[in-house]
This record gives structure tokens, C-alpha cells and sequence, in this order.
């Protein structure tokens, strides 16, 4: 109390605004947090319907995920698409980024745009262009199909990740081991791909992520046989909705929570180590 | 038989072989290089001979750093040709010259120790493993970091990474090493450390060294043969001291320590001195550059050769008059600053007496004098096309 007189004018306002902002910000995350939670604590209830709270705890939802072959096979579908996805976006992604980092040509601009394109058009209408496309190619209800669609909606957020690596790595690195013997691919391999590797590897769990998640180019392009998850839920949600879609949330809710930390883990890592 | 005939016929037709010069390590013919409207590199010829240590100095700019990494098969020339051992350079991509490289920022590879560093170009080499162990402790060794193998280029100092930057252009035994202002990320005394260590290594290896600097200071240090270079052209290739004392033009001699400008008109020849007459009278300067009577010059004159007094006591061919208008004592020497009385400012320089007094002080009426042999008359037009 002895050192209130040190307080300058104004000191109370300020508290009070610190005070405010901090309100502001617990009820920002609990609204962002809230409906995840609530879905989360839903997947794990015993009544045969949605419902909150809950009335009781069961496994019963997960155990429905597992032995219902709607479910079961639509997750399937969905990990057989986003695994070829993942790898073919961080393949293509990383090259186009080494390419346009490191060539100019006149068109480098626009090929760098048509390449993120995906990010910007609005998905209903790639949805669309795809769904006419793809009817006439015989990709529509495919794996195949699937794969093709999300590797090209997946490339952008490689090639951006990728870019941004590449663009802080040392050119003279490169020049140098030229200099010493190295052929371009040995060039790249051993000294370009080490220093961007987190950003690869964040670009392959991002697309990962992406490809479980999406839903609206999916639900164009396939049918009841070939099916992936995401469609699953948009389908049964108006129909007989049980808490197995909860539990199905979870799931990848927590699929995406572990990318997210695995690619957290790599960027500290990297940074402890000194790459880039 | 007829074997040995052929060969006795080939060798009258190639001419006596044994006493052929060696090939230059390596022969620059007419390199230039255009980036869009700029030229960066005009027209350059340089001969490296084996073993020869050559400096490429100049300002930032100039074109030397874009001379070597043609030389390093970085970038391509527009024009001229390269040989390397009398082989052709310029189709060999940059992997396949064996040219060892230092840069400026060490360009060390963060991702890996000390030791891999050193190795890589080895394993680019596919040399077995035992022999990599083996090459990279010695080279280590030389460089004078035995036990620094296994730590990373960011725990060691930049003298420390210079070393290793240098252990790894060397290990494979290049036949040119070439190195782009290796020491300017170095403080002075450090700097001044490298360089004789540089020089050592270039001894002992006995490789040909092609080295760019903008410090002159360091090329006189550590140069067979400097190449002044400006605005992408070789002004000037030749020892240390023949540039200094007969430097070809006005630029190296401003940039190769300093000079005293005069313009002039010859008005005599006479052997290897002519005459001149400028605002301050007549002159007596040596005519390096092959003046003829009534040729423009500018005569340089360095400001240790010109003696100041305050009577007229010597005799010299060429002598001014004016007054001190700054005194800089520098410790070995002492600088006077001294406006002649034809409005042209001089600096001359004169060892310092140590703690006995100087006579003269600012303000004091002085004489300066030059033998004319210490003058050099050079073209005013620098840039004159040649051939």
C-alpha cells in the first residue's frame, strides 16, 4: 500500500483494460473451444442419440466406428486417399518450389499462380469443374479420382511451406557444393533437402490433414461404394443422427491435433539443431 | 620401325617438346559477361602460371567477383574462353572443373560436422572411406583444427570456419583454388593471421591461387601478380612494385595506395622522360605510357616521393611552391596538406623525426620537389580502346 503513491496517473485505467483484454481473449478461446469439447464429450455418451450432457460414459460409439462396415470402410477410404495424397503433393509441391526458386523464365509468375490457384478458387466451383471432368475420364466414384482431386487441392500449402524454406536457405550453400563435386541431384539431396526438410515434412502433414478434412470436392466425386469419411458424416447427419459421429469427430479432430504437434516438434527441433 | 619413324616426324612437326613452357595453370581469353544492358566483365585475358599466387583487386563492381565465378563455372561468360591445364573450361559444368572455391561467408554446410564437411567433396569423389578418415585429419591438421572434426560450423569462431571453409576446398587436391574475399568477414589482426597462413598453405601445396580482395593492403601482402580491376576490365596486371611504381593508368595509381594528380600537355620527349606544361609550369615525368607531343596526361606522383622543405636547397627536376594548410601526424610518417600556388592540393608524405621537432608548421611558405623519374605520365583517357 506503501508504494501506491508511485503509481502514476492513469495506472488504474490501464490496469482495467489489461484486465478487459484478457476477459475478451478467455471468452474468444472458450467459443472456439467449446463446440470441440462438447463434441468431444458427446462421443464418449451413453444415450442413443445426441445429446448434452451426456447421461453416462461408454465406448459404445467408438466400439460402432470399428464394426460397422459403413463406418469403418469410409475411414479406410478416406486413410487410402490421403496417404498417396500426402506423398504425391510433397513430391510434386517440393520440386515445383526448388524449380521456381531457383530457375526464372518469363510465365515463372503465372505458373506459380496456376499452381496455387486451388487456394483462392472458390472449392465449389473446382468442385464442379472436377465433377464434369472427371464423369468423363471414368475417375468419377474412384480412388484414383479422389487421389488426383485432393493432390491438386494439397499441392499449394507444400509449395508455400516449401517456398518460404527455401527462400531463407543459403544459395552460396548450393554454389559451393557445386563447387566441391557435388552433381545437381547430390546437390540437392545433401545439402538443399537437409535444410528444408521441416518445411517438407510440415508440407506432408499438412496435406495429410487437408485431404482427411475435405469434404466438398469429395462429395461430388464420389459415390456409396467408394466413400471417405467426411462424406460418411455429411450423409448420415441428416439422417439418423447417433453419437457415432461424434466419436468420428474425435477422431479426427485428434488426427489433426497430433500433425499439428509432430510438425511443432520438428520445427523445434530443426531450430535446436541450427538448420535453417 | 616405321613406328619410331612416324614418331621422329611428329616430334620435328610439334617442335621440340622438353623445352615447351608448362601450360598456364590457367588462360582467361576475352571474357565478358553482360548482365542485360550492363557489362560486368569487358574483355578480360589473364594467364595463371602453376603455382602462381594472382589477386584480382578493385571497388565492388568491378567485375572481379563475376570474373572468378566464371572461372568456378557459376555463371557463364557471354563471350571468351577458358582453359584449365590447356584443356577448354567452358563446357565442364561447375561439378566436373575439380576447382576448389573459398567464400566470402564460409558457406560452411550447417547440417553437418566439421569433419563431414571436409569429407564431402571426397565422397562426391567416391574415395573409399578409410582414405577419406585418413585425408580429412590431415587436412584438418594443416589448417591447424586436429580436434575439430566432430563439432558443427556454428560452434566455432569465423577464423575457426575460414579454416575449415579453406581445409574443404582444398582436400581434394584442386589444381586452382580460388577465393573470394575469404577475410573480409575477419577483424584486422585476425585478417593479417589468415593472410600468412594462406600464404604458407599456397607454398606448401603448391597450388595455383586466383584471390579476390578490395583491401589493397592484403594484396601487396600476399600477391605474385595483382590484376587492378575496373569497371570490369583488367586496368592493369603486373607485381606489387611495378604497379605501384609504374602503374599504367590513373585509376590504379589512385587505387593502389595514393597519388597527387596533375593534368598536363606533353610538349618533349626525351628517351624515357618527356616534358609537360600544366597550370603549375613546366614538368619532367617518366612516359610509361608512350606519349607523344601533344597528348593530354595526367602525371601522378606519390606523396612520399616528394621531398617538402622551406628553402630551396635541392635541386630537383620538377619543384612547386605553396603553403601547409594541415599537419596529420601518423605516427611512422607525417602528412602535410599543401595548396600549391596554382590551386592544386597536394598531400606529401615525410617520415617522422621522431621526437626531435619538425621546422615546418601550418601556414609556412614550402617548396616541394620531385625527381622526374618518380612522376609518371600517364594517358588522360584511360578508357582509350586498345587494338
Amino acid at each position: 500500500m506503501g508504494t501506491l503513491a508511485a503509481v502514476p496517473p492513469g495506472a488504474s485505467a490501464e490496469r482495467w483494460w489489461s484486465r478487459a483484454r484478457i476477459l475478451v481473449c478467455v471468452l474468444a478461446a472458450i467459443y472456439l473451444v467449446a463446440p470441440l469439447a462438447i463434441v468431444l464429450i458427446i462421443s464418449f455418451s451413453s444415450a442413443p442419440f445426441l445429446t448434452f450432457p451426456p447421461p453416462g460414459f461408454s465406448l459404445q460409439w467408438y466400439e460402432n466406428l470399428m464394426r460397422n462396415p459403413m463406418w469403418f470402410g469410409s475411414l479406410l477410404t478416406s486413410v487410402k486417399v490421403l496417404v498417396p495424397t500426402a506423398i504425391l503433393a510433397t513430391g510434386m509441391g517440393t520440386a515445383a518450389a526448388y524449380g521456381l526458386a531457383r530457375t526464372s523464365f518469363p510465365g515463372k509468375a503465372a505458373v506459380t499462380g496456376f499452381l496455387m490457384a486451388p487456394l483462392v478458387v472458390p472449392v465449389i466451383i473446382v468442385a464442379a469443374g472436377v465433377f464434369g471432368v472427371f464423369r468423363k475420364f471414368g475417375l468419377y466414384g474412384t480412388l484414383t479420382g479422389l487421389i488426383i482431386a485432393h493432390t491438386v487441392l494439397t499441392i499449394p500449402y507444400v509449395l508455400a511451406t516449401v517456398s518460404a524454406a527455401l527462400a531463407v536457405v543459403n544459395r552460396q550453400l548450393e554454389d559451393a557444393a557445386l563447387t566441391l563435386g557435388a552433381t545437381p541431384w547430390n546437390c540437392f539431396r545433401r545439402v538443399t533437402l537437409p535444410l528444408i526438410l521441416p518445411a517438407v515434412l510440415s508440407g506432408l502433414l499438412f496435406a495429410m490433414v487437408i485431404s482427411f478434412d475435405e469434404l466438398v470436392v469429395s462429395l461430388f466425386i464420389s459415390t456409396p461404394i467408394v466413400r471417405p469419411v467426411t462424406v460418411q458424416m455429411w450423409s448420415n447427419i441428416r439422417g439418423d443422427v447417433d453419437p457415432t459421429i461424434a466419436a468420428v469427430a474425435t477422431v479426427l479432430f485428434l488426427f489433426s491435433l497430433c500433425a499439428l504437434l509432430a510438425e511443432h516438434v520438428a520445427r523445434r527441433h530443426s531450430r535446436a539443431t541450427g538448420h535453417v | 620401325m616405321s613406328r619410331a619413324v612416324d614418331n621422329a616426324t611428329a616430334e620435328v612437326v610439334g617442335g621440340p617438346r622438353p623445352t615447351e613452357p608448362a601450360p598456364p595453370t590457367l588462360e582467361l581469353k576475352g571474357i565478358r559477361k553482360v548482365f542485360g544492358p550492363i557489362v560486368a566483365v569487358d574483355r578480360v585475358d589473364l594467364e595463371l602460371g602453376k603455382g602462381e599466387f594472382v589477386t584480382f583487386l578493385g571497388p565492388s563492381g568491378s567485375g572481379k567477383t563475376t570474373t572468378l565465378a566464371m572461372v568456378a563455372g557459376l555463371q557463364m561468360p557471354t563471350e571468351g574462353t577458358m582453359l584449365l591445364d590447356g584443356r577448354p573450361l567452358d563446357p565442364l559444368p561447375p561439378y566436373r572443373r575439380n576447382i576448389g572455391m573459398v567464400f566470402q561467408n564460409y558457406a560452411l554446410f550447417p547440417h553437418m560436422t566439421v569433419a563431414r564437411n571436409v569429407a564431402f567433396p571426397l565422397e562426391m569423389r567416391k574415395v573409399p572411406g578409410d582414405e577419406i578418415r585418413r585425408r580429412v585429419a590431415d587436412v584438418l591438421d594443416l589448417v591447424g583444427l586436429p580436434d575439430y572434426g566432430d563439432r558443427y560450423p556454428r560452434q566455432l569462431s569465423g577464423g575457426q570456419q575460414q579454416r575449415v571453409a579453406l581445409a574443404r576446398a582444398i582436400v581434394f587436391r584442386p589444381p586452382l583454388l580460388l577465393m573470394d574475399e575469404p577475410l573480409g568477414a575477419l577483424d584486422k589482426k585476425l585478417r593479417e593471421q589468415m593472410q600468412l597462413e594462406i600464404m604458407r598453405l599456397h607454398r606448401d601445396l603448391a597450388v595455383s591461387v586466383l584471390y579476390v580482395t578490395h583491401d589493397q593492403e592484403e594484396a601487396l601482402v600476399m600477391s605474385d601478380r595483382i590484376a587492378v580491376f575496373n569497371a570490369g576490365r583488367i586496368d592493369q596486371i603486373g607485381p606489387a612494385q611495378e604497379l605501384y611504381e609504374r602503374p599504367a593508368t590513373k585509376f590504379v595509381s589512385g587505387f593502389l595506395g595514393e597519388s597527387n594528380f596533375f593534368e598536363a600537355t606533353v610538349t618533349a620527349c626525351e628517351g624515357e622522360l618527356c616534358m609537360l606544361e600544366g597550370r603549375n609550369g613546366p614538368m619532367r615525368a617518366f612516359n610509361a605510357a608512350g606519349l607523344a607531343c601533344g597528348d593530354k596526361a595526367v602525371v601522378a606522383v606519390r606523396p612520399e616521393r616528394i621531398h617538402i622543405t622551406t628553402a630551396a636547397s635541392e635541386t630537383f627536376d620538377n619543384s612547386v611552391t605553396g603553403r601547409v594548410t594541415d599537419i596529420i601526424y601518423l605516427g611512422q610518417s607525417r602528412k602535410y596538406v599543401v595548396r600549391a600556388e596554382c590551386g592544386t592540393e597536394l598531400t606529401v608524405l615525410e617520415q617522422s623525426f621522431g621526437i626531435r621537432r619538425h621546422s615546418i608548421g601550418i601556414g609556412e611558405e614550402v617548396r616541394l620537389g620531385w625527381q622526374g623519374e618518380e612522376a609518371n605520365a600517364l594517358a588522360e583517357d584511360m578508357r582509350k580502346e586498345a587494338g
